[in-house]
């Protein structure tokens, strides 16, 4: 469906993204990973058309470079960066967009319903929250039923009550027939969305692997704070030590160095031989 | 859910109609239209009630007149407003991040521009219909329909120079990077074509005794000099009053005067806008 090949894009001389392959299959779900500057948004903007690059972009069979209109016509996008024009109101905007799109006005008003905008209709999109910005760059980007979903940060501008509604949803979204691509520097999101993750850093792939690998691959570690009772502190650390893990007691309970993916392993070791668990921390 | 795309990429003039509409619409909403467009007809309604009662003393025809009286405006505020209206409209979209939503549709750049420059030109005839149809109003008021033909005709150059000026705009405003430089770089073009441009002109035919020819078509390159030629030449259907030039214009183009100033407009109204449609299709990133 989604086939980059040996995509390069410089700004002068500087390659923000750097020689990057990656093909999608329909009904799949990857997830572009990494710290700010690592190429993300780039990688998602070239697959719009919007931006000139080396190398070679194909969706669905088309030359992205050349059949940019065309291509677009089966994506939805939802920008990092939630620009829209402040002055029209947020059924204006859908029905400018579906306009574009050549979509019929029952589209409309069934996106409105999925994403919860009800309510929100006549207001100016310059007086939206955050938060409702956001669910209109979704509504948006869900208008033409896409093929291709491509999502930047679709959850930067929300607090973590909407953000796991936005998660749900967008899990919601996953058919057999769409590819979703999405941006996150949140790894946990990347584990709840993707089938497969790409960690990039300084334009380059580090890593591809299932998300569940992707912490121990670079090596991220968090430690766990256990509290437990005095008693049970000390022979909780020896538990965990003989069970492989980096351990040692503190004032209130015990400290267990763990994967950033591996969490639940420690704390069932210690619910296993019946240590009562008073309260958990992560440090990270 | 959509289907895989087969089409290429052909221009599509409902698109860019969707796209003129939202930009009019846009400018109606906006304070500076207002502005320019209640100024424009509130200062044509004065000149034309000015106007009027010296046609009554003098004999001569009422619309005449009033299209006389709205020359001098037309050529001062109109460059102003389509240029600086021209100016922010691709800057402005840069800068706000909305014309990658636009380019995130199945929309080439041609529709966007053919779109966003139509939209605005509406927005400018709006104007220009709205200070001439006031006039025309307080004139027709009087029952005296002389010289309704240079009246429209006079409308007509007023829409061409307003075309010229806003592709002039649009070719500030696809060559800046940032929609305040567009902004400054459009009132300078303002100030040299409608006030630098002449003085100086006059200055250097004075200073290197320039010949009366090469006089002639410096003056009308500037493309509101040709719009005030023409609009004179409407009026009193000579350039006698312009002197030595004026008596070699007649002269050399005799009949074909009148179209040769028109063609130098309408030259101005469609090179401006396709060099900067070529630019902008030829795309640079967003």
């Amino acid at each position: 469906m989604i086939t980059i090949d040996h995509l390069t894009k410089r700004y002068r001389s500087v390659a923000v993204v750097d020689d990057v392959s990656l093909t999608v299959e329909p009904g799949e779900t990857v997830a572009l990973w990494g710290p700010n500057g690592a190429g993300k948004t780039t990688i998602v903007r070239s697959l719009l058309g919007l931006l000139s690059y080396e190398g070679s972009i194909t969706v669905a069979g088309l030359d992205v470079r050349d059949h940019g209109k065309a291509v677009r016509r089966i994506m939805g996008y939802v920008p990092q960066e939630l620009s829209f024009f402040d002055d029209l109101t947020v059924v204006e905007t859908l029905d400018f967009s579906a306009s574009l799109r050549r979509i019929a006005d029952e589209r409309v008003e069934a996106v409105i319903r999925l994403v919860g905008l009800d309510g929100h209709t006549g207001k100016r999109v310059g007086e939206l929250s955050g938060g409702l910005k956001q669910r209109l760059g979704i509504a948006l980007a869900l208008l033409p039923d896409p093929r291709v979903l491509l999502l930047d940060e679709p959850t930067s501008n929300l607090d973590a009550a909407s953000r796991e509604v936005a998660v749900r949803l967008l899990h919601d979204l996953q058919t057999p027939e769409r590819v979703m691509v999405v941006t996150s520097h949140h790894l946990e999101e990347v584990g709840m969305l993707a089938d497969r993750v790409v960690a990039l850093d300084d334009g380059r792939v580090l890593h591809e692997c299932p998300p569940a690998e992707l912490a121990d691959r670079l090596g991220l570690r968090a430690w766990l704070h256990v509290v437990l009772d005095p008693r049970h502190r000390d022979p909780a650390a020896a538990l965990l030590r003989s069970r492989g893990f980096e351990a040692r007691r503190n004032g209130f309970g015990v400290l267990v160095e763990v994967s950033a993916q591996g969490k639940g392993r420690a704390l069932g070791v210690l619910h296993d031989e019946g240590f009562a668990i008073e309260d958990v921390e992560v440090w990270r | 859910m959509t289907t895989v795309p087969t089409t290429t990429s052909r221009f599509e003039v409902g698109l860019a109609a969707a796209i003129a509409r939202k930009e009019l619409r846009d400018a109606v909403r906006g304070r500076w239209f207002w502005l320019y467009t209640v100024g424009f007809a509130a200062l044509a309604g004065v000149l034309a009630g000015v106007a009027l009662p010296g046609s009554v003393v003098s004999g001569t025809s009422s619309f005449g007149r009033t299209a006389a009286s709205l020359v001098s405006l037309v050529q001062i505020v109109l460059p102003l407003m389509a240029l600086t209206l021209g100016a922010q409209a691709i800057a402005g979209q840069v800068e706000r991040g909305t014309l990658r939503f636009l380019l995130s549709h199945p929309v080439s750049r041609s529709e966007v521009f053919v779109g966003t420059y139509l939209g605005l030109l509406t927005a400018t005839i709006t104007t220009v219909g709205a200070g001439f149809g006031v006039a025309a109003i307080m004139t027709g008021a009087r029952g005296s329909y002389a010289d309704v033909a240079v009246f429209v005709r006079i409308t007509v150059l007023a829409i061409v120079l307003a075309a010229a000026m806003l592709g002039l705009g649009m070719l500030i405003s696809v060559l800046s990077r940032r929609a305040a430089a567009a902004l400054g770089s459009a009132v300078f073009a303002w100030l040299l074509l409608v006030f630098v441009g002449d003085l100086g002109l006059m200055g250097t035919a004075v200073a290197t005794r320039m010949p009366v020819d090469v006089l002639f078509f410096s003056t009308i390159l500037n493309p509101v000099e040709a719009f005030r030629l023409a609009a004179l030449s409407a009026l009193t259907g000579s350039l006698d009053v312009l002197g030595p030039a004026g008596t070699y214009a007649i002269d050399r183009f005799g009949g074909t005067l009148d179209a040769l100033l028109f063609g130098m407009l309408a030259v101005w109204a469609v090179v401006p806008a396709a060099l900067s449609w070529r630019l902008f299709a030829r795309g640079r990133d967003v």
